[in-house]
């Protein structure tokens, strides 16, 4: 019982907060309302039994990439949008963009439903349980990140390397003292 | 009996290190003026009460009829919200710090309970988790101040928090490898006993190089001299809180000074051996006692080097954390996880 209402606590505060990060507009109120809506994930994650992930979310998302987002709104200042000139002038408001961004509103929600309706089926290949107890140990996870997923692993740091040298190039000034 | 005695002892436990926390902080106000005065020849505080002994009460009762000040265009949810963020992070940071071994309390339970708010298994993290909250309280501070220099310090507070915490959080990891846990309860059972009869299995031994990191890195995290850029008063008249006053004002440096406990204690636990280290003490149950004046050397550590080395400039601690610390830390990690994998693989 417990159980159940933290649950809907939690998502609904996940929900609630992830709608309002792209409904108002104030940039600032929006990185907020996604680390509110980090920590209401960290919280399901511990109903899951999941702690470890649940503080790596806090610790990475919450703690270190959204202190990033915040430095960089602080950093432009980023004004408040003007609701009138935002109707009027903003590319996302074009016609041709506007009816592709619905038709993959459409998709997500199609994806939701078929995946949702799956899940039944999906309980019973893994026997729910057992899938929780061993992602709640931080060895079960190293031993399956670094063995079965290693080639993945390995490619997503390449990746994010890759970025950030390319992040580098693209910041850097030419010049003498570049 | 025992019913209901335990939750009753587990309820005594939180109230005295919660107030504990708030006492530790005005201590920690004397200490400094005094150890100041020390260091500059002078005798700091003297007035209020025996040898000034009360003079932090004296500063607080001050700061409570302070008058409250929030600047016309600061934005009025967060100006509230970011000191009692601060404080919210600065507390709960302390709540998965063990802090004395099991105890029956000289006879009063009959199974042993563990001196601590809660034992986490992943206790090393959610502290870490939790301090790295208490930024957003100095961020949200400057900028919601409306206020050129509030902004500023709030810029550097981030900029800062996110350079040290990389060396931080891989120091740590060092130490994880090691007890091969990140409990840390058992980091610290880990270091009880000696090695050839008389030298302590304190992890500060195996890495005195991370030791360092940690002490550093801790340093630049609790926003104190010489790395107090947030607040530099000869740039930013006073940083983030310039425009806080009264009992908002009060709530930073109380964070601060519970951030510094917190930090002093993390460390004895992941490098001082925590509550062992004194055999007859810990065989009486009285193994905190140990610990508390652990935290204490480290402390006085933190208020000396506060007064005795200048603070550095913005960009040198840039290049410091990110050219020095964090690759030093990288090395330690490395070489840590070559020797155990060599010596336990």
């Amino acid at each position: 019982m417990a159980e159940t209402v933290t649950f809907y606590l939690l998502a609904g505060l996940a929900i609630v907060a992830s709608v309002l990060v792209i409904g108002q507009r104030n940039p600032m109120y929006s990185v907020l309302l996604l680390i509110a809506s980090f920590a209401a994930l960290a919280g399901l994650y511990i109903q899951l039994d999941a702690y470890f992930v649940a503080v790596a979310q806090i610790i990475i998302y919450a703690g270190a990439i959204m202190v990033l987002f915040l430095f960089v709104v602080m950093l432009l200042n980023a004004p408040q949008e003007d609701a009138a000139e935002w109707d009027r002038l903003h590319p996302l408001r074009r016609p041709g963009v506007a009816r592709f961004g619905a038709t993959l509103a459409v998709l997500l929600v199609v994806q939701l439903v078929w995946a949702l309706t799956r899940i039944a089926e999906y309980d019973a290949a893994v026997g729910g349980q057992a899938a929780g107890a061993a992602v709640g140990s931080v060895r079960e996870m190293g031993r399956v990140l670094f063995q079965r997923h290693g080639f993945a692993f390995e490619a997503t740091s390449i990746l994010i390397l890759v970025a950030m040298v390319g992040a580098v190039v693209l910041a850097r000034k030419e010049g003498p003292d570049a | 009996m025992e019913a209901y005695l335990r939750p009753a002892v587990i309820f005594a436990m939180i109230f005295i290190v919660f107030n504990a926390l708030i006492m530790a902080s005005a201590v920690l106000v004397l200490a400094e003026r005094k150890i100041m005065g020390f260091m500059q020849q002078r005798y700091g505080p003297y007035l209020v009460g025996p040898h000034g002994m009360l003079q932090p009460f004296a500063d607080i009762l001050k700061l409570l009829f302070k008058e409250e000040l929030r600047p016309k265009g600061a934005d009025r949810w967060l100006f509230t919200l970011a000191p009692v963020l601060a404080i919210v992070a600065a507390f709960t940071a302390f709540a998965t710090v063990p802090f004395g071994a099991e105890t029956t309390l000289f006879g009063l339970l009959d199974e042993p309970m563990k001196l601590g708010i809660s034992d986490v298994n992943v206790g090393v993290l959610v502290v870490f988790a939790v301090t790295s909250m208490g930024v957003y309280g100095i961020v949200l501070a400057g900028w919601s101040s409306n206020s050129k220099y509030s902004l500023m310090g709030g810029l550097r507070a981030s900029a800062q928090m996110i350079s040290y915490e990389l060396a931080y959080a891989t120091a740590l990891a060092a130490v994880v490898l090691l007890a091969g846990s990140l409990s840390l309860r058992e980091v610290v059972d880990n270091q009880a006993g000696a090695w050839f009869g008389f030298i302590p299995r304190w992890y500060v031994f195996l890495q005195p190089l991370g030791f360092l990191i940690y002490m550093i890195a801790g340093v630049a995290e609790t926003n104190r001299a010489p790395f107090d850029f947030p607040e530099a008063e000869q740039e930013l008249v006073a940083g983030y809180n310039t425009e806080y006053s009264s009992v908002r004002f009060a709530l930073f440096p109380q964070a601060e000074y519970i951030n510094m406990v917190t930090m002093s204690a993390v460390a004895t636990d992941l490098y001082l051996g925590g509550w062992h280290g004194v055999p007859f003490l810990t065989e009486l149950g009285l193994g905190w006692l140990v610990f508390l004046a652990k935290v204490g050397v480290i402390l006085f550590t933190y208020i000396w080097v506060r007064w005795t080395v200048p603070r550095y400039r913005y960009d040198q601690l840039m290049a410091f954390g990110w050219k020095w610390l964090f690759p030093a830390s990288v090395i330690n990690l490395l070489l840590t996880a070559a020797l155990v994998l060599y010596f336990n693989g």
